[in-house]
């Protein structure tokens, strides 16, 4: 009974239309699952047995993608009840620990950011240490140190958004360091050589840090930017760099194997 | 189409482009190519140097136009207009601070504490030069502490302990014509410099 079933199913116009290939139970038809399928595709098609060994990945790559997808599934939940302004972000954050169904949502959010930073660096610490960083996949590499700092990012940001003296105060001393950057920040080596006459062309009111905070201290502006950059801007930037890195992974010979 | 072993690689700098045509085989080898590129593209209303240099203008106008825009589009992140309190302010007659007291009253909405001496008046940028936060004037104890890391500094704004590496730096304050105090927050006093001893940095009663 349940066999025809499934024999009908599999040779309607909807099934074929979705699945492209015969059952996978021949090499070619398991490859074409894989490169039929846009989010399998990106994945190698065949994986080393070591590269299967939890003791030689420890699975840190994919556990911290997992947790990109919780603090996804998560964060847009908390966006349907938080507002990114001055009067109500606070009240929204008590609201969600206080009073909202599940709104321990919020404690996911911040424990998956603080699981995902430390599975980031445990994942940089297995590369580096089985050699996966050298040629082919320096690329790589490069790409996953641009992850590392975007993750890093996303923490700093989400940092603020409850708007306690905690958030106030972090950010205000972290984005302090803006300050010095460069030529664009105003404490910054060589910015006190940018002048004209008498007129400095970098000071507080236009430096980096200006535009990070979209004021000269943590205020409204600097609440609404750092939402905006921590729910959409990084979010999309390490989305595409995700995608590049596992493609990479499987364009560079798929994961390494021991020497 | 071409020879493909009777070809020569182009080293020019529009590569995408350069390598979908034929090929330098027309310039190089002559014989190889005459068939292939007569059949291809039947007498070259363009020269071959013509053509790429056509496609590098307008390449380098195209990234030239889409790189002033970037730039352009980056002044949106500086607004002209901030609804933040003004840079300078004025703070009544010098009259009415007292000898010997911090005015903490334009400490919130302006970061400034006027400190008066019996002799002067300044005003304090409450900043911390550790890391920025604010501190707190604590009366009783006579001195600003910061709630952060716990650097002190005297009511000279002289640090004295914690971590904070210099003292608190001076606004710029004067006199406006009617008599009062103007505090001017875009230029600063830094003692380390030896700035404190400006006519501007403190203000004689």
């Amino acid at each position: 009974m349940l066999k025809k079933l499934w024999e009908y199913t599999r040779n309607t116009q909807v099934w074929n239309s979705i699945f492209r290939h015969g059952p996978p139970d021949n090499a070619r038809n398991r490859g074409l699952a894989v490169l039929t399928n846009v989010f399998l595709h990106l994945h190698p098609v065949k994986v080393r047995r070591s590269g299967i060994r939890l003791r030689f990945t420890w699975c840190m790559g994919g556990i911290t993608f997992f947790l990109f997808l919780v603090e996804v599934a998560t964060g847009l939940l908390l966006m349907f009840y938080y507002h990114p302004t001055v009067e109500y972000a606070y009240v929204d954050i008590v609201d969600l620990r206080e009073q909202v169904p599940l709104g321990v949502m919020r404690e996911l959010h911040r424990w998956g950011a603080h699981a995902m930073v430390v599975t980031v660096w445990l994942h940089m610490l297995r590369v580096f240490m089985t050699g996966s960083y050298k040629p082919p996949r320096e690329f790589n590499w490069n790409v996953g140190v641009l992850l590392l700092v975007l993750t890093l990012l996303l923490s700093f940001t989400g940092y603020l958004l409850p708007w306690d003296q905690l958030a106030m105060w972090a950010v205000t001393v972290g984005s302090n360091m803006a300050r010095a950057t460069p030529l664009v920040g105003h404490e910054g080596p060589g910015a006190s050589l940018l002048k004209l006459g008498d007129i400095s062309l970098v000071h507080a009111g236009n430096d980096a840090r200006f535009a990070l905070l979209a004021g000269r201290f943590v205020g409204a502006g600097a609440l609404l930017r750092f939402y905006v950059l921590h729910c959409v801007g990084i979010p999309v930037v390490a989305t595409i760099l995700m995608a590049v890195h596992f493609w990479r992974v499987r364009k560079d010979g798929g994961i390494s194997g021991p020497v | 189409m071409t020879d493909e072993g009777k070809v020569t690689p182009l080293g020019v700098p529009q590569a995408g482009a350069a390598a979908a045509l034929p090929a330098s085989a027309a310039v190089k080898a002559p014989a190889a190519a005459k068939g292939a590129t007569g059949a291809a593209a039947p007498a070259a209303e363009m020269s071959r140097r013509g053509f790429l240099s056509t496609l590098g203008i307008a390449w380098t106008t195209f990234a030239a136009a889409c790189g002033a825009g970037a730039i352009a589009t980056s002044r949106f992140m500086f607004p002209n207009v901030l609804f933040e309190p003004p840079q300078t302010f004025k703070a009544g007659f010098p009259a009415e601070f007292l000898p010997d007291t911090v005015d903490n009253r334009f400490k919130e909405a302006f970061g400034v504490f006027i400190v008066r001496e019996q002799e002067g008046i300044y005003a304090l940028k409450a900043v911390c030069t550790h890391l920025g936060c604010t501190p707190n004037w604590l009366e009783a104890e006579n001195k600003f502490k910061c709630p952060c890391h716990g650097s002190g500094f005297y009511r000279s704004g002289i640090n004295y302990e914690g971590p904070a590496p210099r003292p608190l730096e001076r606004y710029r304050i004067v006199l406006t014509d009617d008599g009062q105090i103007l505090i001017d927050k875009t230029k600063s006093f830094a003692y380390e410099k030896g700035e404190w001893g400006s006519p501007e940095a403190e203000l004689k009663v």
